[in-house]
């Protein structure tokens, strides 16, 4: 890393550039990532969104420097994401709650805040402060099992956030849930980013999900895993879920279906 | 011999019958096994015999080829509660002797069992240098090796209790080793990824993540470790010449031809090691409760 990347980077908060990456499989050479560019800036709530295969969540991980890129280069705060990761610069939430079953909800907002070497009163201010803004004060003392689907991902939610990350990272973190649920949880995160200010990177394969939270989509398409269309998306804050239903709404939408559909091949 | 580790109560007459049948199957197979030398007597004797004589002389029979329950009991009451703890003829005693080096044979091989699995989850040229020695390990009949181990120890002053234990020892160690590599993985990739993205130690996952996710695996191989170090304590009293322990007295047992003794201490064995697998299924139990978070999870042995 030399000083003349440091100071372009000041805003943005990731640089692709040139990404490739290959899995290399029993059946041959996986092109996970293809010439991958891709630049976010601080604050920005940017979406990726593409179908099944399309590199998304591999795209994620290598930000996350779970992943390394086979070329390319990848700048996460202005380091590489294997630093960034070691300065502990985002937070993660993963596609399924991964909690531990044997942590009350507590411990479970802990455990980071634990490893991190924060104070015990530190500690339990955060968790405390966190599970409030997820609203899930009052089951703290309450373990995995004994939550609903939805209510686990806020706590792993309230996890990645009770260390303060200005880099947040959501890879399909309400895929598995129900539309009702979904779509609490999607103005519970609006509300969220609007009041954090933080940079938020979100993987789904929702088109409304998408177009609803992101200030910024970019659609990705399969074999190989590759950015097709990247569309600004300028909804106003105050937008609720009703928002849906608007024609600006849904020629975003729009825009995102033909990108996907023209990335896609029917073939396969 | 079959074990009820009974929880639920309809288990309680599936478990009885079976007893029954045994018992019965038993007293069945000592009139066949005795019967021929009852009869050689009677023929010898000129003496007239029915069927319900011949039954009742099989199943009363001293020095029986197979000793009826109700004879093993009888032994069992005189050389357990009839005799004093402290004599060499009291079954407690010996089974004293054969449980303390039962328990540090276990107490060991579960030690190095767990260490080698450490070991060979963190460094990976010992995943692929030990595992092939572990495995050649398993491979040497422990009967062969016992008397090797006693000899040597003899020779160099040392008897009793170690050496026993060290034969235990090398029983134990190979299923909790395997069982723990398997539980130290165990855990989901997305919790190991979870750990990465904190920058957390490999001692702060261990003990955080793969320690906890492998108690399951743990006790499932200290259930089946504790049995084999029993049998390891047996094995390792033989070749002392029948000086104490259940393995002495199942060996002067059969010097003597006193079948009733035999078949007493294998009971007492039996008995000794359901109750050791047993009291590692209570503690699972508890344990694994714990784990999950207080959940109700159906643990069978």
């Amino acid at each position: 890393m030399n000083l003349a990347s440091t100071s372009t980077a000041t805003n943005n908060v990731v640089e692709v550039k040139e990404v490739c990456l290959d899995f290399h499989t029993k059946d041959g050479v996986v092109k996970a990532l293809s010439n991958v560019d891709l630049s976010i800036n601080a604050g920005e709530f940017v979406s990726f969104i593409g179908p099944s295969g399309c590199g998304k969540t591999t795209l994620m991980r290598v930000l996350a420097d779970l992943e390394k890129p086979t070329s390319g280069s990848v700048l996460v705060n202005g380091m590489s994401p294997t630093e960034a990761r070691k300065q502990r610069a985002y937070g993660y939430v993963f596609q399924a709650p991964a909690l531990l079953p044997w942590r009350t909800v507590q411990d479970n907002v802990l455990l980071p805040l634990e490893i991190m070497g924060y104070s015990k009163d530190q500690r339990q201010k955060l968790a405390q402060e966190y599970l409030q803004l997820v609203s899930l004060s009052g089951f703290e003392a309450k373990y995995p099992w004994q939550l609903s689907g939805g209510m686990q991902q806020r706590v792993s939610i309230a996890r990645a956030l009770s260390v303060e990350p200005q880099l947040l990272f959501m890879d399909e973190p309400f895929g598995a849930l129900d539309e009702i649920t979904r779509d609490h949880l999607n103005d519970q995160l609006l509300r969220l980013w609007q009041q954090t200010k933080k940079t938020v990177v979100f993987v789904t394969h929702s088109i409304p999900e998408a177009v609803f939270l992101s200030s910024r989509i970019v659609v990705m398409s399969p074999r190989p895993g590759r950015i097709i269309d990247v569309i600004d998306c300028n909804l106003p804050a105050d937008r609720t879920l009703d928002i849906r239903e608007s024609p600006e709404f849904l020629a975003i939408a729009q825009r995102v279906r033909a990108g996907l559909a023209a990335g896609h091949n029917y073939d396969d | 011999m079959t074990t009820s580790i009974g929880r639920k109560p309809s288990a309680t007459i599936p478990v009885l019958t079976v007893v029954l049948a045994i018992i019965m199957i038993w007293y069945a197979g000592a009139i066949n096994l005795n019967s021929p030398q009852i009869i050689d007597r009677y023929e010898k004797k000129g003496v007239d015999w029915s069927f319900t004589q011949l039954a009742t002389d099989s199943w009363n029979m001293k020095r029986a080829v197979l000793p009826s329950p109700h004879q093993i009991l009888a032994e069992l009451k005189t050389t357990i509660i009839d005799k004093n703890v402290t004599s060499k003829r009291s079954l407690v005693f010996h089974a004293g002797i054969t449980l303390s080096s039962t328990l540090l044979g276990f107490v060991l091989g579960a030690g190095l069992g767990i260490s080698l699995a450490v070991g060979i989850v963190y460094v990976e040229t010992l995943d692929k240098s030990l595992m092939p020695w572990i495995i050649t390990s398993q491979t040497i009949p422990i009967l062969a090796l016992a008397p090797m181990v006693i000899v040597v120890f003899g020779a160099m002053g040392i008897s009793g209790l170690l050496p026993k234990a060290l034969i235990s020892m090398y029983l134990c160690f190979f299923p909790v080793a395997v069982g723990t590599v398997k539980g130290l993985r165990s855990p989901q990739p997305m919790l190991v990824d979870l750990l990465n993205t904190y920058s957390a130690s490999k001692w702060q996952v261990f003990w955080r993540l793969r320690l906890p996710s492998a108690v399951p695996f743990l006790f499932a191989s200290l259930k089946v470790a504790i049995a084999l170090s029993l049998v390891g304590a047996i094995v390792a009293e033989l070749p002392t010449g029948g000086q104490a322990g259940l393995g002495a007295r199942l060996l002067s047992g059969s010097y003597y031809g006193q079948t009733n003794l035999i078949w007493a201490s294998l009971i007492v064995a039996a008995v000794m090691s359901a109750s050791l697998v047993s009291i590692l299924g209570i503690i699972e139990r508890k344990v694994c409760y714990r784990l999950a978070g207080g959940q109700e999870i159906s643990n069978e042995l």
